[in-house]
């Protein structure tokens, strides 16, 4: 009996959670991946601000990651329960604008400042960074000056990296390998082979392996240190940038066309690059905000180094590339 | 003789056809049936929205990675079953030392642990800074333990699956007859003969099913094979699917590659229940039997020694995992979201954990049905189905189900009943391993008996059933719970911002570098597996029977 009654009101009580949004306001419902809606993450934040001033709420629906938010909404289609999709980068929007689902963004980006222009109709970039190798000063004391040093280089340090078909740190490493070295990647990735530590599903079994000290190298992003001395206060950990340059990822957000609240969805846009909204990003996503937003940078995001060269192809081109690059990757790297 | 023939009950008649078979038959095959045609489905769908064409896969690509697939997960299920064997005997034969309880306790724990946790807690062991390499440096040595590659994957392998492994055999050891003990004992049987005439039969009964099992998790791995596995070499179908399916959503190539898989999976599983027997023994299903072999010093030493390293192999990553959570505490998340997402994984753990158990109940019951019906493959049949949360590739399972929901159902409103059915599937196979035997044998003592006596339906499962099979039940029950409450892949599925059960909650704080954090939600989370397991074991399978 009593384990009966336990299970009852266990059942009900997980049922009666989702009944959150019986109220009469609109919804809108934004497709986003999981660390951006965790409590340490920008999303609550960001909700509470634009339900403060929309007469809205937002209803979000948090996936693993950039890539599985393109997989669903291609699965959904023209179904999509999707207003507003965050968190697909310029390695997946080329593929993203091809499912015709999105709607133009129709908000102004002249003010925005990313490292490059800012051309695209239908996405909104909301945060950026650079891809580059952390490492951990107490125990590489000579770390690597360049990507070729890094490739070459007899003896280096082991590095830790990320798969690129189930990761985009590990696809952005691929498009960088690729747009620095071009033909001649495979040698490239041959160079690198040796010091390779392991090659992980994604980026957080990588940096869980480097914070325990499994190797002294990770493919990361420059602002992962910030993290470290914001909340850890320590200086331990040190990005490289490389006179090559460093890839870039950017991170973007879209409306769905044909959404009933198409008008909300496109407010929300211009929010995400308010500079009410992007002063939230440096300290949760740990990225680089897109427009400046003066003092409210922390001092410890001034001091990161920048890389003098940034690189990053366009959409169409990343997506022309990526397959044979991976492949090139794989079979290089796994001789 | 006429009138006594009449009343007998038409339960032990023979079977003329479906009309003629028990409600619970019926019912087993109807469920059955709906995972079978649920799988189907799925697949179809997939094919169908793939348009057919399938993209190039290179032939030479994907048999490196079958043979992959298929090499890492024959030894790993060679390297447990070595393991688990002398460990299971030597815990039959120690029934009474302190800390026993505790230890198979434990056991419960590598199998809900998220695999992200696991991985950490093994490197930090195995790993070129964990405790090995420590050790090493306090003796002056400069050796340095170097597991990606093989030998990672596999000792990763043999930490998840090894308790599970025991866990499985124990009871089918508990299961010999004390009589059996008794007359080895009186013979003078030596242990070489009591392994040849006691426990090979008993381990040609139960180790086919385990064995499959660990293949079939071994074989789906993805996250150790490789992250542990050094690079791409460590390749195996899973992540060619789910490049297939997240990355170049090409429907059909992941749809034949599962398709590929699950006919691999339920192709070794035929194989190896053929050779393996059927064997009832007529006893009491109890963890605890008196046996008379393990009492001399030498056994004891030889039996000691063992406990002591496979408890030393799964302690000293959990220790290590603890050791975290305990120093990460400071950078915990708050109470609040702690004991929400905490309250969430139990529900979700128990409702999943009952519809399983249930379930697995139903099948196990429509199979042994069966069996005395004579319908020997029709009985495998069943098993299959009940097995198929483990053949099919979970990101097919969520692929399907949003496919065929795309434009007729919201599935985000359904996501609780979602997350529960989804986990109840996963821990189904669990379940049949343990209920399978316990009802094969329950059925050899009982059936004949209770025929003859014409005690049958509640009045039998009152009196007969649940006395014999509460034990198995329970067990079940608290087995399946925590695999749901461990569980990432159905939650995930769903993306629901008011469910966040533990495993989610530790995800976010990995993802936005809190691995401090992280450490002390896994650690929460192991602690109430750990409590989940054992009070749902005593409550719902009752005290150990002496």
């Amino acid at each position: 009996m009593q384990l009966r009654d336990l299970l009852l009101s266990t059942l009900l009580a997980t049922a009666a959670i989702p009944a959150a949004w019986a109220d009469e306001k609109p919804v809108l419902t934004v497709y986003t991946y999981n660390s951006f809606t965790s409590e340490w993450g920008p999303g609550p934040v960001l909700e509470k601000a634009f339900e403060a001033t929309c007469a809205c709420d937002i209803n979000w629906v948090a996936l693993e990651d950039g890539a599985a938010l393109l997989a669903r909404l291609k699965l959904e289609g023209k179904n999509t329960k999707a207003d507003v999709v965050l968190g697909l980068d310029t390695n997946l929007t080329a593929e993203a604008k091809a499912t015709g689902l999105f709607a133009p963004h129709g908000t102004d980006v002249s003010a925005l400042k990313l490292p490059i222009t800012w051309a695209d109709a239908d996405f909104v970039p909301y945060d950026w960074g650079y891809f580059a190798f952390v490492y951990d000063s107490e125990k590489l004391k000579d770390p690597p000056k360049s990507l070729a040093d890094l490739v070459d280089g007899k003896d280096g340090p082991k590095v830790l990296l990320e798969d690129p078909r189930t990761s985009t740190p590990g696809l952005g490493l691929v498009m960088w390998m690729g747009e620095v070295y071009g033909e001649k990647a495979a040698a490239a990735w041959a160079g690198l082979k040796p010091k390779i530590l392991t090659v992980s599903k994604g980026w957080s079994e990588a940096y869980g392996l480097f914070t325990q000290g499994e190797a002294p190298l990770v493919l990361s992003y420059t602002t992962s240190p910030a993290y470290h001395q914001i909340v850890e206060k320590t200086d331990r950990y040190k990005a490289l940038v490389f006179p090559e340059g460093n890839y870039m990822q950017v991170e973007v957000a879209g409306a769905i066309a044909g959404s009933a609240h198409a008008d909300l969805a496109k407010s929300f846009l211009a929010f995400l690059i308010s500079p009410e909204a992007q002063k939230v990003i440096p300290t949760t996503n740990y990225m680089y905000p897109v427009r400046d937003i003066g003092a409210d940078l922390p001092p410890e995001f001034t001091a990161l180094p920048v890389p003098e060269k940034s690189l990053l192809l366009p959409a169409d081109e990343a997506a022309k590339h990526r397959d044979d690059w991976i492949k090139t990757w794989v079979e290089a790297v796994s001789q | 003789m006429s009138m006594a023939a009449g009343s007998r009950p038409s339960r032990r008649g023979p079977a003329t056809g479906i009309a003629g078979w028990p409600a619970t038959v019926l019912t087993g095959c109807g469920l059955a049936a709906v995972l079978v045609v649920a799988a189907v489905a799925v697949f179809a769908l997939l094919l169908q929205a793939g348009g057919g064409e399938i993209a190039g896969i290179s032939t030479y690509y994907l048999g490196k990675v079958l043979a992959f697939t298929l090499w890492q997960a024959l030894l790993s299920v060679l390297l447990t079953l070595l393991a688990a064997i002398p460990a299971t005997r030597a815990l039959a034969r120690q029934p009474h030392f302190p800390g026993r309880s505790w230890l198979l306790q434990l056991c419960a724990l590598p199998m809900v642990m998220p695999t992200i946790v696991g991985i950490f807690g093994v490197v930090a062991v195995f790993g070129g800074s964990g405790y090995l390499t420590a050790a090493a440096t306090a003796f002056g040595s400069d050796w340095r333990p170097h597991i990606y590659g093989l030998p990672g994957i596999l000792i990763a392998h043999v930490f998840f699956n090894l308790p599970l492994a025991i866990r499985l055999l124990l009871p089918a050891y508990a299961a010999v007859p004390a009589e059996s003990w008794r007359l080895a004992a009186q013979l003078g049987m030596r242990g070489r003969d009591v392994f040849r005439f006691i426990e090979m039969p008993l381990l040609r009964q139960q180790l086919p099913g385990i064995a499959i099992i660990v293949f079939m998790l071994c074989f789906t791995t993805f996250a150790v094979a490789l992250t542990l596995g050094g690079g791409p070499a460590a390749t195996t179908l899973e992540v060619a699917i789910y490049q297939a399916l997240r990355f170049d959503f090409d429907l059909g190539l992941g749809a034949m590659l599962a398709l590929l898989q699950v006919v691999l999976c339920a192709g070794g599983a035929w194989t190896v229940w053929r050779t393996g027997r059927e064997m009832a023994m007529g006893s009491v299903t109890r963890l605890i039997i008196r046996r008379y072999d393990g009492a001399s010093n030498a056994s004891r030493l030889v039996d000691y020694s063992l406990i002591l390293l496979v408890s030393l192999f799964l302690a000293l990553p959990m220790a290590a995992l603890v050791q975290k959570g305990l120093s990460g505490l400071h950078a915990a998340a708050s109470v609040a979201s702690l004991s929400k997402a905490a309250l969430i994984s139990m529900a979700l753990g128990l409702s999943g954990g009952a519809v399983a158990t249930l379930c697995g109940y139903l099948l196990a019951q429509a199979r042994q049905s069966l069996m005395l019906l004579g319908h020997r493959r029709m009985a495998m049949l069943i098993g299959l189905a009940g097995r198929l949360g483990l053949f099919v590739s979970p990101m097919v399972i969520g692929t399907g189900i949003f496919l065929a929901a795309s434009g007729r159902i919201d599935l985000y409103d359904l996501a609780v009943p979602g997350v529960i059915l989804l986990n109840a599937v996963m821990a189904l196979p669990f379940v049949l391993g343990l209920l399978e035997p316990a009802m094969a044998t329950a059925a050899e003592r009982h059936d004949k008996l209770c025929a003859a006596l014409g005690i049958k339906g509640w009045h039998r499962w009152r009196e007969i059933d649940w006395p014999t099979l509460r034990r198995p039940l329970g067990s079940a029950f608290a087995f399946a719970s925590v695999i749901a409450m461990g569980d990432l892949g159905a939650i995930a599925l769903f993306g629901s911002q008011d469910l966040t059960n533990l495993t989610l909650l530790l995800y976010g704080q990995l993802g936005a570098y809190r691995l401090d954090g992280a450490a002390s939600t896994a650690l929460l989370l192991l602690a109430l597996t750990l409590a989940t397991y054992a009070i749902l074991e005593r409550w719902v399978g009752g005290r150990e029977l002496h």
